[in-house]
């Protein structure tokens, strides 16, 4: 890695206030700095500048004409208006030849209500159309993928070519024709399938590029949003989750220049649909009688206790569960003798080129290496062999067990050990033999943390509302392992990451106000064998 | 010489001196006129020393901006970089048509202009970018650039001279855009021919990233006879009044004239002389009414505003318009000024790059308004509607062509405001428009 | 997509050539030219438009199939390629006649009569219509922006062509020269 050089620093002064900002920095970064919004379109922070659509012209002083903003960089003692007369007018301009051919389709267009050429017309443009000419018609085309072309939406801002020019390096867009005819073009049998490619939807500043699986499924203002952490790997790309009525209908890349920058890979972006399954445990289920009764939760806790107390617990825990409820598990395989296992999908990797250390990871699940640093094995090696016997028991926690369990869990499972499952469904394959379930929430409907491959911990807020009387993970294994006196007990999820960095020291002095939404990595993450590759920019 | 006619006495044929003379053409006919002989020469002396002689000379870029030559050429400096020369040979500025006829005739005129600019701003590599329609200037070319270098003028010892030169002919595709500088880069370089965002600049990174400078046909092929004859025989080229415009300009004139062709003049010389005189005036029975004298980018003058104008940069800008590229398009009385603004607001529409807003839906927008206005179809807002997009198209895109296709309707509706009126439909109120291109119904707007 | 342009003409192609089989265009004597072609530039990527210009004059138009020849040899993606020919006029993304006909009618060709000469062309090629290409498949007339040779109004450019000062009167003549 090269050694960081001594960044200049200079001195501007935007819409009167003035900032300081690294050399280098173009006016709409600089501006940003200071809260000044100057509108555009074709600039995109992680893309090379194009200075195509002319919206961010702005009036710097000195400067005989209009500069665009995004292809200008601060000069020492540079002083900027955006808001001038001259600026507005030429931005006026700018949208209304972005909208003589643009249809007048807002209530039918999925980008309705996230739609920058709504914002800026609704802020600076003109109220009425001085066009009075046909308007240019093409049809919409399907790229491929999950995107979809309305050519007429379209304001040629070129930020889809550059992405797949410049970012996922596989330039399969063009710009086709010229003048008013020009249309973003591919070739015949070469569709938009690039794994990351569904970031063009969300770069469009318009309803040109949408999302098929997001078509007509909601109105952008019907929307809750909240910020969240992909499960599909172990990359921890930071995302927003969009629910309507309580369902996930969407999710969206969050941007964090120290994970995903703006992107999503599609497996991410797509694999939504099973955090909405309505096959959902929702009540708490004890064994009485050699039959499955509903319970209430002070029943059903006091049975799992009972079930676990004085025995060797072996805890198969899901990796896509929370750093907060491994902690609470691992407190009582830690405390009472045991193991904390786990098992994860492995699948190909798909890394986007343009960004460095970015890639869908071999490892299907969120939280493998949060597992890993709390002592939980992977089951596929496994040090030495589960222990067998009378006084064994099983916690499973959330590990879905679709189709099968793993041998080793089975062979405890037949030679009789107690089994107590936490999790967010009651999976057929145990339901017969389990002797408590505990419904929790997914992590949509709880808050936590998990640590990515790079040892980067995140923390999740909740979406949505969990099904029943389903309870946050953390809550659930906080009361089971106060009745096991392992720990006092907790009120929030906070309280069980502060105990959590209290007493595991790679996360020492972490708490989640200072993790904010961005998170932090762990401790000496470097000497775990967790930090990036170096990156040759 | 006013090629296709014979030479006027009032030219000053240097360029143009063996337009029309097919024996020219070859290398033999040309060393036989003293071609090469600047250019060894020039390969003997030192780079900046020819920069300098540019620059006394003051030649200026025929292009069309009039950027001085020898400044230009002197942004190149010995860095050790690899560095290029491109010939823009896009010659699409309609109205123009003088390049064609120096690749032509003196195809070996450029070859040597190409090879002396090559050596004066340290490139060892150069092309000459020539328009795809030009396919017979091309064949042309090349074969002038193949028979110097089988004569060892071009190569690893140009001359002799130790020095390397090697010039490429490179053939466009159909842009009139590629002929500004950037694009032509980005056209040679295997792009789409879109203009670049300056800074940086060609001088800094250009063609395939390096330093780059590019020079007009004409500019290019002016260089010989100003290394042989001197940059002060140059400077007495020219209005005495106005010393910033030295030396010849070939002028294309095109329309409704009696002579059309291009004619070499001293800069500064009379326009008014220049139509009635070396060009023969309007058409037997007719008048002239307008005149674009740059090229269709520049300002339209009328007859009279034509015919009390000087042709040298200078001259132009006082007329109110701009020397250009000197393509002169006439137009007689019988022309509908309506009708050819728009002709030339579609051109523009045609070769609009897409990048900018403006520009792309600009062009597009302002020429269905003048069809529908040339159609008997406009209304009274129309003119105020045209304005005002002309000046939203005006100096705020990346290069020029936006306000190329503004200027024609600016100046048009000024100056022939009483055409465009008497086209305006009887019914002024806003009509029944469609909305669609394509749909087979009509909406009421 | 076919798309109608706003401005200048769409070129309506003969159905029949597009199932031809391609016949690769960069092999033996062809591949040597691309060879030496590419030797005079620093990047692959700057002997795009000669390539297409070989593909054109060797199969009359490019094919999608030539664009995926193009960007093999040329190490680009046909998207690339693609961006590249549709920018360019002169490359045509259909098939058209054996001559194509380019008629000049910008301003100053236009003012000395050249939209007649369009007419006499498609009425005396039988093409009939603008972008047309004529039932025995000999012409393509188009309306093309500025050819660069005003002072020889109107110029024609028929395939590698270029007739100076062609009138109504000549149009005739010259169809039929061009069997």
């Amino acid at each position: 890695m090269s050694e960081p050089r001594e960044v200049k620093m200079i001195s501007v002064t935007i819409e009167g206030r003035n900032t300081v900002v690294p050399e280098g920095t173009n006016l709409i970064e600089a501006a940003k700095t200071v809260g000044v919004l100057i509108p555009h379109y074709c600039y995109h922070p992680g893309l090379p500048v194009a200075g195509v659509c002319r919206m961010c012209l702005v009036d710097v002083e000195k400067f005989p004409k209009l500069t665009p903003a995004c292809a200008t960089t601060v000069m020492d003692g540079q002083v900027v208006h955006v808001h001038t007369e001259k600026a507005r007018e030429a931005r006026k301009g700018v949208l209304e030849f972005l909208l003589i051919n643009h249809p007048l389709d807002c209530p039918v267009c999925d980008q309705s209500g996230e739609c920058e050429l709504q914002d800026y017309t609704f802020q600076e443009g003109r109220a009425t159309s001085r066009y009075e000419e046909p308007k240019r018609f093409n049809p919409v085309e399907d790229f491929g993928g999950d995107v979809m072309y309305v050519p007429n939406r379209c304001i040629l801002c070129t930020r889809c070519v550059r992405f797949m020019d410049n970012v996922a390096e596989e330039p399969v867009l063009n710009v086709s024709e010229r003048g008013d005819r020009a249309f973003i073009g591919k070739a015949d049998g070469h569709d938009l399938t690039h794994a990351w490619a569904g970031n063009v939807v969300d770069l469009c500043p318009v309803g040109a590029l949408l999302s098929k699986d997001f078509l007509n499924k909601a109105r952008a203002w019907e929307l809750d949003r909240s910020a969240s952490v992909c499960t599909g790997c172990s990359q921890g790309c930071n995302v927003t989750v969009e629910t309507r009525d309580n369902t996930v209908v969407r999710l969206k890349p969050r941007s964090n220049t120290d994970v995903n920058h703006y992107y999503l890979c599609e497996e991410g972006r797509l694999n939504y649909r099973w955090i909405n399954r309505r096959d959902r445990l929702d009540q708490p289920l004890v064994r009485v009688s050699g039959a499955l009764r509903e319970v209430d939760w002070e029943a059903a806790l006091d049975a799992a206790a009972a079930a676990l107390a004085g025995r060797e617990v072996t805890v198969l825990a899901s990796p896509n569960a929370s750093n907060e409820a491994l902690f609470l598990a691992e407190r009582i395989f830690a405390k009472h003798g045991g193991r904390g296992v786990f098992r994860v999908t492995l699948g190909g990797e798909a890394p986007l080129p343009g960004v460095p250390d970015l890639s869908l990871r071999a490892e299907r699940a969120a939280n493998g290496t949060g597992a890993r640093v709390l002592g939980y094995e992977d089951l596929a090696e496994p040090s030495q062999p589960l222990s067998v016997g009378a006084d064994a028991a099983v916690l499973v926690l959330d590990d879905l067990l679709e189709g099968d369990i793993p041998a080793a869990v089975q062979q405890l499972i037949t030679a009789g050990a107690r089994l107590v499952h936490v999790g967010t469904t009651l999976p057929e394959a145990i339901a017969e033999r389990v002797d408590v379930a505990l419904p929790i929430t997914n992590h949509t409907e709880e808050e936590g943390t998990f640590t990515n491959l790079r040892g980067r911990v995140q923390r999740f807020l909740q979406a949505r509302s969990g099904p029943g009387l389903a309870r946050p993970s953390w809550y659930v294994l906080g009361d089971l392992t106060q009745r096991l006196g392992v720990t006092n007990g907790f009120y929030t999820s906070a309280a069980v990451f502060t105990v959590l960095a209290e007493t595991h020291e790679p996360y020492r002095d972490l708490s989640y106000a200072r993790l904010a939404l961005r998170g932090l990595p762990v401790v000496d993450a470097e000497s775990r064998g967790l930090t990036a590759q170096p990156v040759h920019a | 010489m006013g090629f296709p006619h014979p030479s006027h006495e009032r030219e000053t044929p240097v360029l143009s001196r063996y337009f029309g003379d097919p024996d020219a053409r070859s290398l033999r006919g040309w060393r036989e006129r003293g071609g090469y002989a600047a250019l060894e020469r020039a390969l003997g002396m030192d780079p900046a020393e020819i920069q300098t002689v540019v620059k006394d000379s003051g030649l200026r870029g025929r292009g069309g901006a009039g950027f001085p030559t020898g400044i230009k050429w002197s942004f190149m400096k010995p860095d050790g970089k690899q560095h290029y020369l491109c010939c823009n040979a896009d010659e699409s500025e309609p109205g123009t048509f003088k390049d064609r006829e120096i690749m032509r005739w003196t195809p070996h005129a450029l070859v040597e202009g190409v090879a002396i600019g090559a050596h004066a701003i340290y490139a060892d590599t150069a092309y000459i970018y020539i328009r795809g329609e030009y396919a017979e200037p091309i064949r042309i070319m090349q074969e002038a650039v193949a028979e110097a270098y089988a004569a060892g003028i071009l190569g690893a010892n140009a001359m002799g001279s130790g020095k390397r030169v090697d010039i490429h002919v490179h053939r466009g595709a159909g842009a009139y855009i590629c002929g500004e500088e950037t694009a032509l880069m980005n056209s040679l370089e295997g792009r789409r021919g879109n203009p670049r965002i300056k800074p940086p600049f060609p001088a800094v990174s250009g063609l395939f990233g390096k330093p780059t400078t590019i020079n007009n046909v004409e500019t290019l092929a002016a260089i010989p006879h100003i290394l042989q004859q001197g940059a002060s025989w140059y400077q007495t080229l020219g209005r005495e009044t106005n010393p910033r415009s030295r030396g010849t300009k070939l002028f294309s004139v095109c329309g409704n004239i009696a002579r059309p062709g291009n004619y070499e003049v001293a800069m500064g010389f009379p326009f008014g002389d220049f139509l009635n005189e070396l060009c023969g005036g309007a058409l037997p029975g007719r008048e002239i009414k307008a005149v674009i004298p740059g090229g269709s980018s520049v300002p339209i003058l009328t007859r009279a505003e034509a015919e009390g104008a000087f042709m040298d940069y200078e001259g132009m800008v006082d007329a109110g318009t701009m020397l250009g590229s000197g393509g002169v398009i006439v137009f007689d009385d019988r022309q509908d000024m309506v009708r050819q603004i728009a002709r030339l607001t579609r051109f523009y529409a045609h070769e609009s790059c897409a990048q900018c807003s403006q520009c792309r839906e600009g062009t597009a927008w302002t020429t269905r308004i003048l069809d529908r206005i040339a159609a008997g179809q406009g209304n009274a807002r129309d003119f105020d509607t045209l304005l005002s997009i002309a000046d939203n198209m005006t100096g705020k895109t990346i290069c020029v062509l936006s306000d190329s296709c503004a200027t024609p309707v600016v100046s048009g509706l000024k100056k022939f405001r009483a055409e465009f009126e008497a086209k305006l439909g009887p019914d002024h109120s806003r009509g029944v428009v469609p909305v669609l291109l394509t749909s087979n119904r009509t909406v009421a707007a | 997509m076919t798309y109608g342009p706003s401005s200048g003409q769409l070129v309506r192609p003969p159905e029949h050539h597009y199932d031809e089989p391609h016949v690769p265009v960069f092999t033996g004597a062809r591949r040597e030219e691309l060879d030496t072609i590419l030797s005079r530039y620093p990047t692959k990527m700057a002997a795009l438009l000669p390539a297409l210009w070989m593909v054109q004059d060797m199969h009359g138009w490019v094919s999608e199939q030539a664009v995926e020849e193009v960007a093999q040899v040329l190490e680009l993606t046909p998207a690339y390629v693609k961006g590249v020919l549709s920018f360019y006029t002169m490359y045509h993304q259909h098939p058209v006649g054996k001559h194509f006909v380019q008629v000049c009618t910008t301003t100053p060709c236009n003012v000395c009569g050249a939209e007649d000469v369009v007419q006499a062309f498609l009425e005396h090629t039988g093409c009939g219509e603008l972008g047309l290409t004529s039932a025995d498949g000999r012409f393509t007339v188009i309306e093309v922006e500025c050819l660069g040779a005003c002072g020889f109004a109107t110029p024609v450019m028929i395939n590698n062509e270029c007739i100076e000062s062609v009138t109504p009167e000549r149009v005739a003549r010259i169809v039929a020269e061009h069997e």
